[in-house]
């Protein structure tokens, strides 16, 4: 697309999109939210991101294949459920550990690190696809 | 923080409080470990050259890990491990019993092979296309739809393996694979919907989704809920995964055109996971419904297995050929379920064993035969005795086993489904079992004759070599058919224990509630 108000705006646009993106990912544990609609929260901004500048400049800005970012997330998310091997429980047990990081307690849990590999699993998944589909619709 | 955002519903009651065995993690780990090193696959994109050394690790990793779970459900009985601590009816139960750990076990074996015969088979582009990957996830899918021990669950594992399998079908993107994707997609999509439906019917009926519960709260409401109609619409799903007449043209249609080791591993495992889940539902969650559908169901058996072979009787094209045998076999193993007791299930289990092998090691023998020759068809195939005298006796020998002949491995389920019918007087189906091996003998009879012994017309006489890497699981197949045909007692053994698991799933339900249960 050409217009000169969407290139402007849809460098703001993504990385807004992409910061709401993680805050749905953050918030999806106790309410309405989580690593799914996160994930396709993110591949809107990387689609827009496209239309504006082009899907090469997208391919560049996230710097690995997005099949490779899937893979990450689909490791990520199974490495989540195996971590309770060494707790003696279950597979998938939610285990938690509260670290302060500059005085503030942290809650992290391995359910959280199972919902970051979904994120991320969506994001590469959906982003290949858009991607490619834009790169075709160019032609 | 942490006090403000945990409820304050007590929720240990929701808990399990036994601590997992070691061992438990045996019935998890085929499935994690599969998911892990697919996903590892996918991203190491550049560093193409590693995916088969890691691949042919990671199946045999999970031979190790399948066959120590076999031992130990063979030894202890079914183990369990539910998800995330929740107590058994919520929480998601992976359960292995004999009958799951042995497909479980079998399917890992056939994917090592087939993952040894990919090395010659599978060039660059199809491992840039993500075959490795594919593969890993696909044994991810069989695995859990073996192991696990939820309907819900078990529809997932469906799932995971249909797309794994779409990716690998379309592999090379030629125009007849997408062809054959397409009538193959359709086909499973409206199978799997099938049985999605089903399974929300069960959910609503029984208020419940895992299997030993079911198995359990069935017995109480046979005279109040729609239990034959569930059962009904699973079969109808299952058969249609396992391609059993009348809805078994998808698999003739597709199983011949993407590359040779993804034929074989489709033949291989695809439609047995099918037979599984209908010998998991029909014998144990519905076995007083199997007795009302037993009719259908070896009507419909009896039906597959003659059209399958005498469709393959029809064709010239080796795959296809192949494609209409898996068929009939399915038939036999219907036949099987439909019989029941312990000599028709556990003669449909040991059959779906030995389809297995054979079948895997049959579609090998196809894309040798076509390395060879230069073409699919039996009709220009000629000769290849001449070319390679030991592949063609080990072909010679899958050959036997799928007719069912001795001493190979397709002789003993044969016998044990023969008698079983005639045990109950089902005659006819005995007929019926014992025409499809007369005509199946025929079939490879043939397709030994024109492919094999006829002379060649052209000068192709000379003899060639093959790579280890070719014949190597041909004859680990062969062999396998060999042992368990001259000396089936372990096996046997087994199978009939897994049988009769089966029939009185006590040992499995005690496994997913130790204390008895809700």
């Amino acid at each position: 697309m050409k217009s000169v108000i969407f290139r402007t705006v849809a460098p703001v646009l993504t990385s807004l999109m992409v910061l709401f993106s993680v805050f749905v990912l953050l918030r999806g544990h106790n309410e309405p939210g989580g690593g799914f609609i996160g994930g396709l929260i993110a591949v809107s901004a990387l689609a827009i991101y496209g239309m504006a500048h082009g899907v090469e400049t997208v391919r560049r800005a996230i710097f690995f294949h997005p099949m490779a970012i899937a893979g990450a997330g689909l490791f990520t998310a199974t490495f989540a459920g195996l971590i309770s091997i060494f707790a003696g429980v279950p597979f998938m047990t939610g285990l938690w550990i509260y670290p302060a990081i500059l005085g503030v307690e942290i809650p992290l849990s391995t359910v959280f690190l199972f919902d970051a590999g979904v994120y991320l699993v969506v994001v590469g998944a959906i982003s290949s696809i858009a991607l490619s589909l834009e790169e075709r619709g160019g032609e | 923080m942490a006090a403000s955002i945990s409820p304050s519903a007590d929720l240990s009651a929701a808990l399990v409080h036994a601590l997992p065995t070691a061992a438990a993690w045996l019935v998890i780990l085929p499935v994690a470990w599969c998911l892990a090193i697919g996903a590892l696959l996918v991203m190491l994109r550049r560093p193409i050259g590693l995916h088969p050394t890691i691949t042919i690790i990671g199946l045999a990793g999970l031979v190790l890990i399948d066959g120590l779970l076999l031992r130990e459900v063979a030894e202890n009985g079914p183990l369990t491990m539910v998800m995330g601590r929740w107590l058994p009816p919520f929480g998601i139960a992976f359960t292995a019993d004999l009958a799951g750990a042995l497909f479980a076990f079998t399917a890992a074996l056939v994917a090592l092979v087939a993952g040894v015969f990919s090395l010659a088979d599978v060039n660059d582009s199809g491992r840039r296309y993500g075959f490795y990957p594919l593969l890993m996830l696909l044994m991810a899918g069989v695995s859990g739809a073996f192991l696990t021990g939820d309907v819900f669950n078990l529809y997932v594992w469906f799932e995971v393996l249909l797309i794994s399998s779409f990716g690998l079908l379309v592999l090379g993107s030629e125009p007849e694979q997408i062809d054959g994707t397409v009538k193959y997609g359709f086909l499973n999509l409206v199978a799997t919907t099938l049985f999605l439906i089903a399974t929300g019917y069960l959910y609503a009926v029984l208020g419940t989704l895992n299997m030993a519960d079911i198995a359990k709260k069935a017995e109480g409401l046979r005279n109040s809920a729609p239990l034959v109609t569930l059962a009904g619409l699973f079969m109808l799903a299952f058969a249609m995964k396992a391609a059993a007449f009348p809805v078994n043209f998808w698999l003739p249609a597709s199983y011949h055109t993407p590359r040779v080791v993804v034929s074989a591993l489709f033949g291989g495992l695809l439609t047995k996971v099918g037979v599984y889940a209908l010998v998991r539902v029909m014998v144990m969650l519905f076995p007083v419904e199997r007795e009302e559908l037993s009719f259908v169901l070896a009507v419909a058996g009896a039906l597959t297995m003659i059209v399958g072979v005498l469709g393959a009787l029809a064709q010239t094209d080796f795959r296809r050929i192949l494609g209409y045998l898996i068929v009939s076999g399915i038939g036999s193993m219907l036949a099987g379920i439909a019989v029941g007791g312990p000599g028709g299930i556990g003669g449909a289990i040991f059959y779906a064993l030995h389809s297995m092998l054979v079948m895997t090691g049959l579609y090998f023998a196809s894309g040798i035969a076509m390395r060879l020759g230069a073409s699919s068809s039996i009709a220009s195939l000629a000769g290849l005795y001449r070319r390679h005298a030991g592949f063609t006796a080990l072909t010679l020998m899958l050959c036997f086993a799928v007719s069912g002949l001795p001493p190979f491995s397709g002789f003993w389920p044969k016998v044990m489904l023969v008698k079983a019918a005639l045990d109950i007087g089902a005659w006819w189906l005995a007929a019926a079992l014992l025409l499809a091996g007369f005509l199946t003998t025929i079939v490879t009879g043939r397709l030994f004759l024109l492919a094999f012994w006829r002379e060649g017309t052209h000068a192709a006489g000379e003899a060639v070599s093959l790579s280890p890497a070719t014949l190597g699981p041909l004859a680990v197949l062969t062999g396998l058919t060999l042992l368990i045909g001259l000396y089936p007692e372990p096996l046997l053994a087994l199978i009939q224990n897994a049988a009769a698991g089966l029939a009185e799933p006590s040992a499995y339900v005690n496994s997913v509630f130790p204390g008895g249960g809700p």
